[in-house]
């Protein structure tokens, strides 16, 4: 065991053993637990900048930091893992995300309580979206795609709102019947693959495999519909986005932090890693629907946010939005749309994260989500708060010169030239709704700036005193708010890690 | 006829029949005080047939003219028999030494119905296969009863007797047209008789009599439409007993079924393998929509066998020419059963931990357990979620074999893997009602809930199996190659 093959193994489960170590503390040491959360997603963080930090930028293709170990051999299943240019940043992402929601449950611990069992979820939680990323054997990657289930059934069963309990069950039961499809479809593929009379659950090897003789084009159809059914749903694309707002809304807030910041990203992901370049000529085909798809998305979600009267499930509702971008820079097969879609990933996690810190933290001053009855003057009787949440708004909406706006403009514009084999002015029709969706997202963010930051300060919350922004909101916040403007004065931070490795998986579809 | 016994094979058995008197008689002497003394004794009894039975591994032995054989598929089930039972005897110790029961008879007859779990997969002959069952369930009939004031548990008693007897009649009437057509009772035997083109006017006696033997086998391991007896049964039993019935009884049926079906009527598969996609679409997907109704826990978990038998008999259905694909489904289902009986006889563990404080046992009875026995609330969520097939646990491994098996097998096996995936997202949702009173639901009131030690360990021995099995699932593939049936 080297570092080299063994620092994202230790980044990874570093959580689980956290959880483990939790679990085990008496409950009456209320401090001690929320240390030790912080402790293990600290360290796990700092390895996973030490992996940031010694990886190969220039050039070398392939995976880094690779283990490729024995498993189960019965089945033909190892534990392949590594990292390349598409899964650092959502890897990091993830890492940083879990560590920043430890420090802000040092303050803010949702009802009702039991810190040690909420701290133990939200680590587990950590490795299995970590190690998704990471996983490149469809066995292993399937393992940590469901990890993910269990945990944050009981962060949004037990530490939700009032609706919690038909919350949690329609995320679980939702996600599951979709990764069921795509275990068949991943099943499917294993026997029909081929590589060197092997049968393989190695992502790579698929890929090649696909490069060269690949899979029959009905076969790929097939496939691709049952492994595009377990993505769609955990993107979510529209129409299967019906547990997103019930979810989010109702979670505590760490939960729809880590739901929206990483969670989704796993579909997305998904469809980048597994679909795209595994089953290219089913991906060809499905294409304009995925970007039909999309473009609905991006305006039903904006005509959505309008609509709505809660907060929290305003944000939601504008993750739907935001994700369509980035499925529709996907369904482009082009790089530039592929580099603006991970660009879209991380920049809507950090943001819209952000975003849910805020709700949540607004929520733990007014006990209401309500826009109506918050009422204003946000900006009066919380000055700072009111203004980061601004910010942050402003940030989703996507101007330039931070984080949101890259993600979308690029999806747009590949949208305008999409890839050789689909039909451009059907991508065409794609963007101007997209375009469309911007105008009505900028709409619908700047009224509710409207209803809840400006005016005048209801009477009711006058005599109230509430307390501004906290140590731990400052601690957890700050970061995520350098990296919103540093994304989006220097977009390199990202696109220089992903474009090679994004080129290098377009390469399938005729460069 | 005249050969010598060979009685190392047959020593494990010997053993556990020495203890079964051993345990009857001691009994007469205890006083009424000393009488969970048995409990005790029939434990070293069934540790020492274990540890005879661990030094046969790797052995294959013939006995008793090819009637009784020992070889990795034998030993295995031996050892899986002889593990439940020593969970079984943990869990029985309380229940019964409170319950005020008869406890040396009790272990009495839960021992001679161990006897034929270990007797069943050594069974090579259709007589002997018939004696084991017999002396797996005629005990059961009994100890199902044991709870003698409660009209519920003669009901439980009477049904499993009339159905059991009736079964076994169906079954006998199959066996005996099989020996008519092939003069053999042996299962290699009867499987090369039916090889080639039978004679005119046999092959539909054959295909009755195959037809006569899967009924009979489908009561045993309540398949729907065979399964009603087994929720009224369970609820009425006393709880160590339905978790009895539920995995070691219902194993030593597949047991069985898997002997008869792979050695003696593979030929045939073109005609019983429909049956079985038939049988197993029915028993997973109404015992499934069934359990979504309950509201008492041990009915639950009598509907989630029934639910969780129809995942077993999906590999049946995929038999085919191909004989790896053949050795492939059996593996699958032979694990399949193993991992279901570690998951269920946990959760059985911990609801004879809550036997104490709830005499209905419904499931708003767990309402605040993870307050009040974190321990038992966490054991019994990861066997929940274990059974709904979530990974990391070894649940989702038992489901996963099969749905390689059936995507290997293509056709129908996709259509098959289909439904039971759908039938698997269903029976997450009633799995996790448990789950959810445990934990989202604040306690009554706060006393934390004591339960017995043997009963404790027994839950968390069996989570850390699960989980572990759910981590490392090569530890099952330890187990000698499971294809020595299937294989010749």
């Amino acid at each position: 065991m080297t570092w080299e093959n063994s620092a994202i193994t230790i980044a990874t489960f570093l959580p689980l053993v956290g959880a483990l170590v939790i679990a085990l503390v008496p409950k009456e040491r209320e401090e001690t637990v929320r240390a030790l959360g912080i402790v293990f997603t600290g360290a796990a963080l700092v390895v996973a900048i030490l992996i940031a930090g010694g990886f190969d930028y220039g050039g070398r293709s392939g995976l880094q930091f690779e283990l490729d170990a024995r498993w189960i051999p019965a089945i033909s299943a190892r534990y392949h893992v590594g990292i390349d240019g598409i899964s650092l940043p959502l890897y990091v992402l993830t890492f940083a995300l879990s560590f920043l929601c430890a420090v802000y449950t040092w303050r803010f611990v949702p009802k009702p309580g039991k810190t040690k069992a909420f701290l133990a979820l939200t680590l587990i939680l950590e490795t299995g979206m970590a190690g998704t990323f990471i996983a490149f054997d469809l066995v292993l990657f399937f393992v940590f795609w469901e990890l993910v289930l269990v945990p944050m059934y009981f962060l949004i069963g037990i530490w939700g709102s009032a609706n919690r309990e038909y919350a949690a069950i329609k995320f679980f039961l939702y996600t599951l019947f979709g990764s069921v499809f795509m275990l068949l479809g991943f099943l499917g593929m294993f026997f029909r693959s081929d590589v060197a009379g092997q049968h393989t659950f190695d992502i790579l090897k698929l890929q090649e495999f696909a490069a060269g003789a690949g899979f029959s084009r009905g076969f790929q159809l097939v496939v691709f519909g049952a492994v595009g059914l377990g993505l769609a749903i955990k993107v979510p694309m529209w129409p299967f986005h019906t547990w997103l707002p019930d979810a989010h809304t109702e979670a505590p807030t760490v939960g729809s932090v880590l739901l929206a910041g990483i969670l989704l990203k796993m579909g997305t992901y998904g469809f980048v890693r597994i679909a795209l370049p595994i089953l290219p000529d089913a991906a060809e085909v499905y294409a304009p629907w995925i970007g039909a798809l999309a473009a609905i998305a991006i305006v039903y979600a904006a005509l959505a946010c309008l609509a709505q009267k809660d907060l929290k499930r305003l944000i939601a509702f504008s993750s739907v939005g935001h994700m369509g971008f980035v499925m529709l820079g996907i369904a482009t097969l082009t790089p530039i749309g592929i580099n603006a879609a991970i660009f879209g990933m991380v920049a809507h996690g950090i943001i819209t994260g952000m975003l849910f810190f805020c709700v949540g933290s607004i929520y733990d001053r007014y006990h209401t989500r309500e826009i109506a009855e918050i009422g204003g003057g946000l900006m009066l009787k919380l000055p700072y708060l009111g203004g980061v949440f601004a910010f942050v708004a402003i940030a989703s909406l996507g101007l330039p010169g931070l984080a949101g706006f890259w993600g979308e403009v690029m999806a747009l514009l590949s949208a305008f030239n999409p890839a050789g084999a689909l039909n451009t002015n059907l991508f065409r029709v794609f963007m101007v709704a997209g375009g469309i969706g911007t105008i009505l997202t900028a709409g619908y963010f700047l009224w509710m700036l409207q209803r809840v930051n400006m005016g005048t300060l209801p009477e009711k919350w006058k005599s109230e005193s509430f307390s501004d922004m906290v140590a731990a909101e400052w601690v957890s916040w700050v970061p995520l708010l350098v990296a919103i403007v540093a994304l989006g004065i220097f977009p390199r931070l990202v696109f220089g890690v992903t474009q090679e490795p994004v080129d290098a998986l377009m390469h399938l579809f005729g460069g | 006829m005249n050969q010598a016994i060979d009685y190392y094979a047959i020593l494990p058995e010997m053993i556990l029949s020495g203890t079964i008197l051993l345990v009857l008689v001691v009994d007469v002497f205890l006083r009424q005080k000393r009488k969970w003394l048995a409990m005790p004794l029939a434990f070293v009894g069934v540790l020492a047939t274990l540890i005879a039975t661990l030094t046969l591994i790797g052995e294959e032995r013939s006995t008793f003219d090819g009637m009784f054989v020992v070889d990795a598929f034998a030993v295995l089930f031996k050892v899986f028999f002889l593990s439940v039972a020593l969970i079984v005897l943990m869990v029985s110790l309380r229940y019964f030494r409170d319950g005020r029961f008869y406890q040396g008879e009790y272990y009495f007859l839960l021992l001679t119905s161990f006897l034929g779990c270990m007797l069943m997969p050594s069974s090579r002959d259709l007589l002997m296969l018939f004696i084991s069952l017999e002396l797996v369930s005629a005990p059961g009939f009994l100890i199902a009863a044991f709870r003698k004031a409660d009209p519920r548990s003669n009901e439980a008693g009477i049904k499993f007797f009339l159905i059991g007897v009736l079964s076994t009649a169906v079954m006998l009437y199959g066996m005996s047209l099989v020996f008519g057509v092939t003069g053999s009772l042996n299962l290699s035997e009867i499987g090369q008789a039916l090889s080639g083109t039978l004679p005119d006017g046999q092959e539909p006696l054959v295909l009755t009599a195959i037809l006569f033997i899967v009924t009979g086998f489908a009561f045993k391991v309540s398949a729907v439409p065979f399964q009603f007896w087994a929720p009224d049964t369970y609820e009425g039993a006393p709880v160590p007993v339905a978790a009895f019935l539920a995995t070691a009884s219902k194993a030593a049926g597949f047991a069985g079924l898997l002997q008869v079906m792979f050695v003696a009527f593979p030929n045939q598969h073109e005609f019983w393998a429909p049956i079985f996609a038939a049988l197993s679409i029915a028993t997973m997907t109404i015992g499934n929509f069934i359990a979504l109704q309950q509201r008492q826990v041990v009915r639950l978990l009598a509907y989630s066998s029934i639910a969780q038998a129809g995942y077993m008999l999906l590999p049946f259905a995929l038999v085919s020419a191909d004989a790896g694909l053949n050795q492939d489904a059996f593996a699958a289902a032979v694990t399949y059963i193993l991992i279901y009986a570690i998951m269920t006889l946990g959760a059985f563990a911990v609801v004879i931990a809550m036997t104490r404080e709830s005499r209905g046992l419904l499931i708003a009875d767990f309402a605040g357990l993870g307050r009040r026995a974190p321990v038992l609330a966490v054991a019994m969520t990861v066997f929940m979620v274990s059974l709904a097939g979530i990974p990391p646990t070894g649940g989702f491994w038992a489901k996963f074999l099969v749905f390689k098996v059936a995507i290997e097998h293509g056709g129908i096996g996709v259509l098959l893997a289909v439904v039971m995936l759908v039938n698997s997202v269903v029976s997450l949702s009633y799995y996790l009602a448990v789950p959810k009173q445990m934990l989202f639901v604040e306690p009554e009131f706060d006393r934390p809930m004591r339960s017995p030690v043997l009963v404790t360990a027994v839950t968390v021995l069996t989570t850390v199996a699960i989980v572990a099995v759910g981590v490392w699932p090569e530890l099952l593939a330890h187990f000698p190659p499971l294809s020595t049936l299937v294989g010749r």
